[in-house]
């Protein structure tokens, strides 16, 4: 007997949604494989890769990466050039962490203010991440995409609590792309989206942001979640499970003990920006191979990283 | 595929001679199928027969072992290309390569990174789990590595990288008992490798250009009636080796073709090309999907940290809920005036919440009482985290004499547990946390009579 590839054909697809505007605008999506298996059919768009900025100087982030961006880092639209002339990632995550009302709680104004500087300053499609705060983000990303109109951002990210007037004001109204938040739970995705749905706001209009984790921890429930949100979008044929998916990994990666500890709280760890790096790289590739269609990430070294993994994939 | 009584039915001579003790041939078969009876009481069967229902009996994927004592590892035995499905069984190992034609400060170097990176994470013993040593035309500079290696204290396994026989025969004089994994079989040399491998039933690692190739090669091998295997990826390209990684297992357990029933060994430090973050990339990839052996350029924390957590990980099993022990954990060294804070035993949880008391940089208490390996809202919800449950885990612990501080701060979704905890547990004082855990660092940092 001989060998035979083995081939598997699917019957649905991934949604293709398209953000930003002109000659920098991107792809999400468009495939029916899971992810790299060429062999089956056609791998779509491939994953998109973007590099995080925040609203305000970033206080806590590592001396390196301080040291990289320099004084750009005290200006969004400064730093979002740079951004796209140094490194350029294929989109722009501008991450308004200064509205946070348990932080410096800015007001929605200043932040459609900056958001605005920004998107004027880059060619690059942006992705508008909120606080986290469900009534501030509500106000904060109405008044954003009023002020974007015609730019084609994504808002990340509307979830149970605030969905109807994100989706409502930003799809809407002002034509933008809406991220849908759910914790880690194929049936929770799909309820929001059957809600966003409702809204009149059409599937090729969502992404799903399905929850993240870092490597190591319970990051099993992230890569099955996609896993199973993948096989029924292609296989069973699933519309309300078929949007692009975008993962923050930067967001969680950061945060834990192997990438926050300072080589001073453990000098057997050693550097604590490649350290960093490495757990942005791993759970990138991770949720990437699971089917997520975007990721963000804050070190550029990793960007750089993941952009040539994926060159070798397709 | 297991058969059925019918599938069964058609290999026996249908006579109905009720030698076997049954009345029909067709009873017989039922009983079979359901594994009441051994097949071999039908006297009349014929040796093919046998040898399709044993085949049929034997799972898709072998599994395989390797190394000795210690050092013992299993690998294989899969049965789901995707751990939903039911659970991955045999998680991938690691292997850092050495070579005869590398500095001896190289060698030392990566022992000595194999000897620090050695911890425990959740239960589990993180360390390089295979030293691969490959032979690349000095024989005298070989064997002294791999005597220089198994000097080292290390607890390794060995994969012998060697297709010279006469080579590897002196390395297996070295090494023999310990069972390495012997690397490997070619076209043209694989009657001599399975020779060699066959006395100790070691693992054979089968390489060819190609999947083709690759699968004529474990036929001919298998026709030497030797099953102990490890199929190459190969390192032609990236995109190559995980098309293969992905065709061994499926053909093997969706197209059920056992010829590609075995486990796999990818050369990811030949794929990387001595790029470090590409190798950690390149491991995660194969950590998720399919590789069973990764070779690695070296190892260090910060290749460890991430592969190590993103395999415990992936070989969780998602039948059982991942819990941590119920008990006290000092986070940020804390002392006898440090609070106490309550969450529960369920791992995401308990990851979640002791994360941001440490980003908190408060030093803390962190108890977890039994709450049943659920979240917050669902422990509650069951009644496993009840104002008893703590107050009771609080006085069956020595928290009491470890901290003089009596706040006890509780989840805030459990907000209503107050009076009750309270009641239970006279002089502590109970305070509302945050309903989230991504709160706590402001919370703690600023809540008063702490610090």
């Amino acid at each position: 007997m001989a060998f035979k590839t083995s081939v598997q054909k699917y019957s649905g697809n991934v949604c293709n949604l398209e953000l930003g505007t002109g000659e920098k605008k991107i792809s999400l999506g468009g495939q029916n494989v899971i992810p790299f298996y060429s062999f089956d059919g056609d791998t779509g768009s491939g994953a998109k890769i973007g590099l995080e900025i925040l609203d305000i100087y970033p206080d806590n982030w590592v001396d390196e990466l301080k040291n990289l961006y320099g004084s750009a880092a005290n200006n969004a639209a400064e730093w979002a050039r740079l951004v796209e002339e140094k490194y350029s990632p294929d989109f722009i995550c501008l991450r308004l962490v200064g509205a946070d009302p348990n932080g410096l709680n800015k007001s929605v104004e200043e932040c459609a203010a900056l958001a605005i500087e920004v998107a004027k300053a880059v060619k690059l499609p942006l992705v508008i991440a909120g606080t986290q705060n469900h009534e501030k983000d509500l106000k904060l990303f109405e008044k954003v995409a009023e002020v974007l109109e015609g730019y084609n951002v994504l808002l990340l990210a509307a979830v149970e609590e605030n969905y109807k007037t994100i989706a409502a004001a930003g799809v809407t109204a002002y034509k933008h792309k809406v991220a849908a938040e759910s914790s880690v739970d194929i049936n929770l995705a799909k309820q929001l989206n059957i809600l966003i749905n409702q809204l009149e706001v059409k599937s090729e209009n969502i992404v799903m942001h399905v929850g993240s984790a870092a490597v190591g921890y319970g990051f099993e429930y992230v890569a099955s979640t996609i896993d199973r949100i993948r096989l029924a979008a292609l296989g069973q044929n699933d519309k309300t499970l078929q949007m692009p998916i975008i993962t923050p990994v930067s967001f969680d990666t950061w945060n834990v003990k192997e990438g926050a500890s300072t080589i001073e709280d453990t000098p057997e760890w050693g550097d604590q920006t490649e350290r960093g790096i490495a757990m942005e790289i791993s759970t990138a590739v991770g949720v990437i191979a699971a089917g997520s269609d975007a990721v963000i990430l804050r070190h550029p070294r990793s960007a750089q990283t993941i952009r040539a993994f994926l060159g070798k994939l397709i | 595929m297991a058969m059925t009584g019918l599938d069964i039915y058609k290999l026996t001579p249908k006579t109905n001679c009720k030698e076997c003790g049954f009345p029909t041939c067709m009873a017989f078969s039922m009983k079979v199928a359901a594994g009441g009876v051994e097949i071999s009481k039908c006297p009349h069967m014929s040796e093919e027969a046998m040898a399709k229902l044993s085949e049929s009996t034997t799972p898709l994927m072998k599994a395989v072992s390797f190394g000795q004592g210690e050092t013992e590892y299993k690998l294989g035995g899969e049965t789901v290309l995707f751990r939903h499905e039911k659970t991955f069984v045999n998680r991938n190992r690691y292997a850092v390569l050495f070579s005869d034609e590398m500095p001896q400060e190289q060698i030392d170097a990566k022992l000595a990174n194999m000897k620090n990176v050695h911890y425990v994470r959740i239960g589990e013993e993180m360390k390089v789990e295979i030293a691969a040593l490959q032979y690349t035309g000095n024989k005298a500079s070989y064997l002294a590595l791999i005597n220089k290696v198994k000097a080292s204290g290390l607890k390794v396994a060995y994969m012998l990288v060697c297709e010279d026989l006469s080579v590897l025969k002196e390395a297996l004089s070295l090494v023999g008992d310990e069972k390495p994994i012997v690397f490997g079989a070619t076209k043209d040399n694989y009657q001599e490798m399975v020779g060699l491998a066959k006395d100790s039933k070691l693992l054979l690692g089968v390489k060819a250009a190609g999947l083709e190739e690759l699968y004529e090669l474990v036929e001919n091998i298998q026709k030497l009636d030797y099953k102990e295997l490890l199929l190459d990826t190969g390192i032609a390209s990236v995109r190559d080796a995980f098309t293969n990684a992905v065709q061994i297992r499926r053909t093997a357990l969706k197209e059920q073709d056992r010829t590609f029933g075995y486990p796999s060994v990818v050369f990811i430090n030949e794929l990387a090309k001595g790029d470090k973050f590409m190798e950690i990339a390149l491991a995660s990839l194969f950590t998720m999907k399919y590789g069973s052996i990764l070779v690695l350029e070296d190892m260090d924390y910060a290749r460890a940290l991430p592969l190590y957590g993103l395999r415990q990980n992936i070989f969780t099993d998602p039948q059982k809920p991942m819990r941590v022990e119920p008990k006290f954990y000092p986070i940020n060294n804390p002392g006898d005036n440090s609070p106490v804070l309550i969450t529960v035993d369920f791992a995401l949880t308990y990851f979640i919440v002791s994360g941001e008391v440490e980003r908190s940089k408060v030093p803390t208490w962190l108890g977890n009482p039994d709450a049943g390996g659920y979240s917050v809202l669902t422990a509650w919800a069951a009644g496993k985290l009840s104002g008893s449950v703590i107050a009771k885990f609080i006085k069956e612990s020595d928290i009491e004499s470890k901290t003089k501080c009596r706040k006890l701060i509780i989840p805030g979704r459990v907000a209503v547990l107050k009076a009750d905890i309270e009641d239970g547990l006279p002089g502590w004082e109970v305070i509302i946390g945050p309903d989230e855990a991504m709160h706590l660092p402001k919370f703690l940092r600023t809540m008063e009579g702490i610090n």
